[in-house]
């Protein structure tokens, strides 16, 4: 252990710690800027490069950044000294002087950790003036890059390549021309990104942020030729009420309902009950290939899910060798706007092209994939716009709608009903879990001894389990990080040595629960964790806990449907993935 | 079993390490000579296809073309494993490393202390203005290429000039067209 003072307060801590998790432990909070953490989820961005968090070391010429400097026997560190004072808000004044400061009209405005500091630091004036960097803003459907307001504190950049390792960001040029840019400063949506969104959940700026669809959807809302239906994603229910004042980790589907229809959404649906139709797709397809490899013919295994638009994205870019691995099942979000259109519209005596499906959704990357051609009729997609957590939030307080003074509503129906199996989609293992609750039950035709799979839960950033199906034993891996997945995907591509059956793959840490489009955590990865708590609770609490027992998935196979992965199934509830990796022409 | 698994399988396209298709296509192709592609290739591998290397791949690889145009950059990413944005990054960060083409003849002015002091922005200038290219560039034709450095060691002949290999002294700039001329 080490002994040393912060602010002349003596603190114990262990050697390698940093002076600022040393001062965090003794209850003083050095601001930062660049650094940035999630605890416990194998992410860490320290480039010591904002010198927001500046303390005086007595005997030391220089003041150190507290964020990367490790304490010393018999330290005296002095975070608030004048000289350190002083520094901070030089750093500070020097970065404002080079950036837009127009935060009444920021969409970052509120969530801004710059704007926070300058408060908190009392800034009132800026006395540099000079030339200010100036970009041209980018946009993908799912991203929005102003890098005027970037402060170079490299979130980003790290987020991309370490945790995705989508590596289309990078620090580029030097000096005062310095920015975070794709290659050759081509377009974000020409580049190897994937549309995660994780950039904009770490950007502490207006920098990098969503594309905004609210206009949109009120516009629907108040188009009287429109029939205009919702659908809400797992995650969803256990991260808005934050944006409410409610403590992380509350459960708020029953008033998310509420104001839902309070916003004036003719029909709100559930995600979840598309979620259990996944299951039944997705689980039915497995056990298909493993009967198939049982009985030894040619077939693509290990089986990968692919609920995550990102992490499809990712392996259409990288790994084109195996397109035909993962499963062909939609997500959720595509099966629920195939029903609605397909099922749902006709049955209620609407036309396709006056319905508009809206879906809300803890993601960026949704937004991008319900563009993608396929999840359409003749240019008519199933889903029209998909909104995050955030956007609900603000279209809600627009409205005037308090969340914490609503009642608690149930969903529509007949695309409302969910069980506890789909709940869990918001979580990494969750996806796994729901189908071998389903699988087992239906390649064994037993009842589970007990739901819970333990063995899929949890933050660790890949999980391996092998489990009994009836003597059979099933090699399972769950990942979150698409770094993570890459290293199955090499794994995969190198002959399967572990011999995997089925990979649960989710891009955002801890899976939807840490999605781009949930409220900002900034970097309290404890908001996740209580996230995660409350999909456990929601799942806990269900009457029905298997998607195959869910009445009105039962009731739609036999009404509409017919058979999991059946003919109709395959045209409305299945996709197919396309080779997007670069190319290189070789001439002779 | 699903037969959208075997829907997908009519998908499956042909991949060779360097001969990938891709169907929604915004980039540029990337276009590069097979002779080329084996020289980055080799350079790549003398260093072990390391990308802890990629510096030194990079100085090779200029050594041998003259500049980093991005499809050599993007086959560079491709032998060492790491995105080409990081590539990217290395290549605009070091004032070395540069992505236009040198001309036949590359014209290099000395903005050193010494050569700054005697005049050499303004024979920078005259060779700009003489050549119609800008500082950095290729005249179209590919004959000049202009560029400035600090220091040739010949501080005693300020303001000096170098035009490939040859070093010019004591210029001014009506001396340029003359010089340009020895070139035509």
């Amino acid at each position: 252990m080490i002994n040393l003072t912060i602010d002349n307060k003596p603190v114990q801590v262990p050697e390698g710690t940093t002076i600022l998790k040393a001062a965090r432990m003794a209850g003083i909070d050095i601001p930062t800027l660049c650094y940035f953490e999630l605890d416990g989820m194998n992410f860490e961005n320290k480039p010591g490069g904002c010198r927001v968090c500046m303390v005086e070391v007595k005997g030391r010429r220089n003041l150190a950044p507290a964020c990367a400097t490790d304490v010393m026997e018999g330290m005296e560190v002095l975070t608030a000294s004048p000289r350190a004072l002083n520094a901070r808000k030089t750093v500070l004044e020097l970065m404002l002087s080079d950036h837009p400061n127009d935060c009444l009209q920021c969409e970052k405005s509120g969530d801004c950790e710059l704007q926070s500091l300058a408060a908190r630091m009392g800034i009132r004036k800026i006395p540099y003036t000079g030339e200010q960097s100036h970009y041209e803003n980018d946009s993908t459907l799912s991203v929005y890059r102003e890098m005027d307001k970037c402060i170079y504190c490299r979130r980003c950049e790290t987020m991309c390549n370490k945790f995705q390792s989508a590596g289309a960001l990078s620090g580029v040029n030097r000096g005062f021309p310095s920015v975070v840019a794709p290659a050759f400063q081509q377009k974000l949506g020409d580049s190897s990104c994937i549309n995660c969104g994780q950039c904009v959940q770490v950007c502490p700026v207006g920098a990098l942020t969503l594309v905004d669809n609210i206009q949109n959807v009120l516009n629907a809302l108040n188009d009287p030729s429109k029939t205009v239906v919702v659908q809400t994603a797992p995650a969803v229910r256990v991260a808005l009420g934050e944006e409410f004042g409610m403590e992380p980790g509350q459960i708020v589907t029953g008033k998310m309902a509420a104001g839902l229809r309070r916003l004036g959404f003719d029909k709100v649906f559930d995600t979840d009950w598309s979620a259990d139709l996944t299951i039944m797709e997705e689980g039915t397809e497995l056990l298909g290939r493993l009967k198939k490899a049982l009985a030894g013919e040619e077939v693509k295994l290990p089986m990968f899910t692919s609920c995550c638009p990102a992490w499809v994205a990712f392996y259409e870019k990288n790994f084109p060798d195996l397109l035909e691995y993962p499963s062909t099942a939609k997500s959720p979000q595509g099966m629920f706007g195939a029903a609605a259109k397909n099922f749902l519209a006709p049955k209620m005596g609407v036309k396709r092209e006056d319905m508009v499906v809206v879906s809300i959704m803890p993601c960026l990357a949704k937004k991008s994939e319900l563009a993608r051609e396929e999840l359409g009729v003749n240019g008519n997609r199933d889903v029209d716009f998909s909104l995050t957590t955030r956007e609900l939030a603000h279209m809600l307080k627009q409205c005037n709608i308090d969340l914490n003074q609503l009642p608690e509503e149930d969903f529509d129906n007949p695309l409302g009903q969910s069980t506890g199996a789909a709940v869990i989609f918001g979580a990494t293992g969750g996806v796994m879990e729901a189908a071998l609750r389903t699988a087992y039950e239906v390649h064994t035709g037993k009842t589970l001894p007990r739901v819970d799979f333990e063995e899929t839960r949890g933050f660790q950033g890949i999980k391996e389990a092998t489990i009994d199906f009836d003597g059979f034993p099933l090699k399972i891996a769950v990942a979150y990080s698409l770094a993570n997945a890459r290293k199955l995907m090499n794994e995969v591509r190198e002959g399967n040595p572990n011999g995997y059956h089925f990979i649960e793959v989710m891009a955002c840490p801890g899976g939807c629960i840490g999605g781009a489009g949930q409220p900002y955590h900034h970097g309290k990865s404890d908001i996740i964790r209580r996230r995660m708590e409350a999909i456990y609770r929601e799942d806990a609490g269900k009457p029905i806990r298997k998607s195959h027992e869910n009445p009105d998935i039962i009731a739609i196979y036999k009404e509409y449907y017919g058979e999991p992965c059946g003919h109709l199934s395959h045209e409305q509830l299945h996709t197919h993935y396309f080779d997007r990796s670069d190319k290189l022409e070789v001439t002779k | 079993m699903c037969q959208c698994a075997d829907a997908s399988a009519d998908l499956r396209l042909a991949r060779g390490a360097l001969a990938r298709t891709r169907i929604e296509k915004n980039m540029a192709n990337i276009k590069l000579s097979e002779e080329k592609v084996n020289i980055i290739k080799d350079i790549c591998k003398s260093f072990g296809n390391q990308s802890g290397e990629v510096i030194n791949v990079l100085h090779q690889v200029q050594g041998k073309f003259g500049y980093l145009p991005a499809e050599v950059q993007e086959v560079i990413a491709h032998e060492l494993n790491m995105p080409v944005a990081k590539v990217y990054g290395i290549v605009s960060f070091y004032s070395f490393f540069t992505m236009e083409p040198k001309g036949e003849h590359p014209i290099d002015i000395c903005l050193g202390t010494a050569c700054y002091v005697r005049g050499a922005e303004k024979v920078l200038d005259a060779f700009a203005r003489e050549l119609n290219v800008q500082v950095g560039k290729c005249t179209p034709d590919g004959k000049f290429s202009l560029n400035t450095l600090r220091c040739v060691g010949a501080c005693g002949l300020a303001p000096v000039a170098m035009i490939g290999e040859k070093v010019y002294g004591r210029l001014t700039p009506d001396m340029v067209p003359g010089i340009i001329a020895e070139y035509k």
